[in-house]
């Protein structure tokens, strides 16, 4: 019986090992989870449409053209330049600490360079924001689909009202188009 | 014959009937039609069989239809064998927001007017005493902006005790823990008696002081009978875990876990040694709400880096 199993078992891995190998191009063991497409704006990408005709200028300074970015930039900005992240060479891809080129869809390899433990907690669903199936698929995603890669910090938001104080609630019959309405409305 | 005959007018058989026409005077005669004997006759939900189930869904179906105008589905999904529901919430990532507050609203067809809410969002100063005593918290805050500077907030809901004080109150077995340890109430038990109000420590229980109203537009008409589908005047209610949603195969996520902004709500399996909740209770800094209460909640409240 042995002796019929061992050629599966030896074919088994031989199959495995290209399967593996080939699991998280960027060297870790990143589960290919479903994360929506990065939140790129409308008309920028690829960026090679324009940089592939420009010449590389590495000294910081303000850009002409990416005005916003670079006056709103605020991410350890002593520290860090545009091309610490973006590639000089071929613009579409962002670039590691390696020197390895990553695309921008799979860009949580790039935070997790520094942010180590927060990408940790990443893959493991405790930090950031999951929807799906609790017993299923879940959505992952990325980084700068909630942090701006360009100043992180989450921004200041309006609350939604109070809950009613109970000395201002009334025992009333409303007509059906003045109960209120849910102050939601359609968020996600 | 004639002995049967005389045998009914027994002192048993005129005490049943005096009971029985008594009855009929109390129940209300307005409507008296078929479903109001058989609310008033019926069994408590975990002794009904499936049968006898259905008839209660066709019932309440039928009722819900002719009050809101609207084709409601009423699941009785039982719990997945294998499964107890935990929940994580991260006081560092918490903005005071209150989508949660709100998108739960959406989910469980809460009462606008007067207003119920299962969440509150209570607000500390930092630095201030506040977990031991619940006192100094503010549920009020209304600023411009959140969150602001100085002060921290934590949503509160129930808790699903695996030692619910609540359930012990109910002097009528309305309420109870299920197998995946959500606590449940059956709307048509309850007395609104607020026993069970009183003995949460967590004041995680609402009361329907009125009639609920909702518009129709708003009406969320996927229901579960121990979840969201619409309550009357004089019952109580409270979180369920989304029980019409995480119940199904594969489980949807809790309305305020898929809702929050920062990704502050974290809900899943505490049986499955790979779920996000177990691993945050292994790696995170974490406390429940009023330990000393021995109440032994399934509502973890953490501390992420």
């Amino acid at each position: 019986m042995k002796r019929i199993l061992y050629p599966f078992i030896v074919c088994a891995i031989l199959i495995s090992i290209p399967v593996f190998s080939s699991y998280g191009e960027a060297g870790d063991d990143l589960p290919k989870f479903f994360v929506p497409p990065p939140p790129l704006s409308k008309g920028i990408f690829p960026c090679s449409q324009c940089h592939a005709y420009m010449k590389t200028n590495r000294t910081r300074r303000a850009l002409t053209y990416h005005t916003k970015i670079s006056k709103g930039f605020n991410h350890a900005r002593e520290q860090r330049w545009c091309l610490d992240c973006h590639n000089p060479d071929d613009r579409d891809k962002l670039r590691l600490a390696s020197g390895k080129l990553i695309s921008f869809d799979e860009s949580e390899y790039l935070c997790g360079q520094c942010h180590g433990t927060i990408f940790r907690d990443w893959k493991a669903g405790e930090h950031g924001k999951r929807t799906g199936y609790w017993n299923g698929k879940k959505v992952y995603r990325l980084c700068v689909q909630c942090h701006y890669p360009h100043w992180p910090k989450f921004q200041k938001i309006k609350p939604l009202p109070p809950p009613i104080k109970p000395d201002n609630i009334k025992y009333r019959e409303l007509p059906k188009d003045k109960i209120p309405l849910n102050p939601l409305g359609n968020i996600k | 014959m004639k002995d049967g005959l005389r045998r009914s007018f027994s002192r048993r058989s005129f005490l049943k009937g005096t009971v029985a026409g008594l009855a009929s005077i109390a129940i209300p005669v307005g409507s008296s039609d078929a479903s109001i004997w058989e609310a008033f006759f019926q069994k408590h939900f975990r002794e009904m069989n499936d049968d006898e189930k259905k008839a209660v869904i066709n019932r309440l179906e039928e009722e819900y239809a002719r009050k809101f105008n609207i084709k409601f589905n009423i699941k009785t999904t039982r719990a997945i064998p294998g499964t107890l529901f935990g929940y994580g919430l991260d006081l560092s990532r918490c903005i005071g927001c209150r989508r949660c507050v709100y998108a739960c609203m959406r989910e469980n067809n809460q009462s606008r007017d007067p207003q119920v809410q299962w969440i509150t969002v209570l607000r500390f100063k930092k630095g201030e005493k506040w977990v031991n005593d619940l006192e100094e918290a503010e549920k009020y805050y209304y600023p411009e902006k959140v969150p602001e500077d100085g002060y921290f907030y934590m949503p509160v809901q129930c808790q699903h005790c695996e030692n619910p004080p609540c359930v012990r109150a109910c002097p009528t077995q309305a309420t109870w823990k299920e197998p995946d340890g959500i606590v449940v109430v059956d709307y048509n038990w309850c007395i609104g008696c607020r026993y069970c109000m009183a003995a949460c420590p967590y004041g995680a229980r609402r009361f329907n002081w009125g009639t609920p109203h909702i518009r129709k537009s708003e009406i969320n008409p996927e229901t579960h009978y121990l979840g969201n589908r619409p309550r009357y005047r004089g019952i109580v209610e409270k979180c369920t875990f989304c029980i019409q949603r995480t119940r199904e195969n594969p489980g949807r996520y809790p309305a305020c876990v898929e809702i929050c902004p920062v990704g502050a709500r974290k809900f899943g399996n505490l049986l499955d040694p790979d779920s996000e909740i177990r691993y945050i209770i292994e790696n995170e800094r974490v406390f429940r709400l009023k330990e000393d209460e021995n109440t032994n909640p399934k509502f973890y409240y953490f501390f992420a880096t």
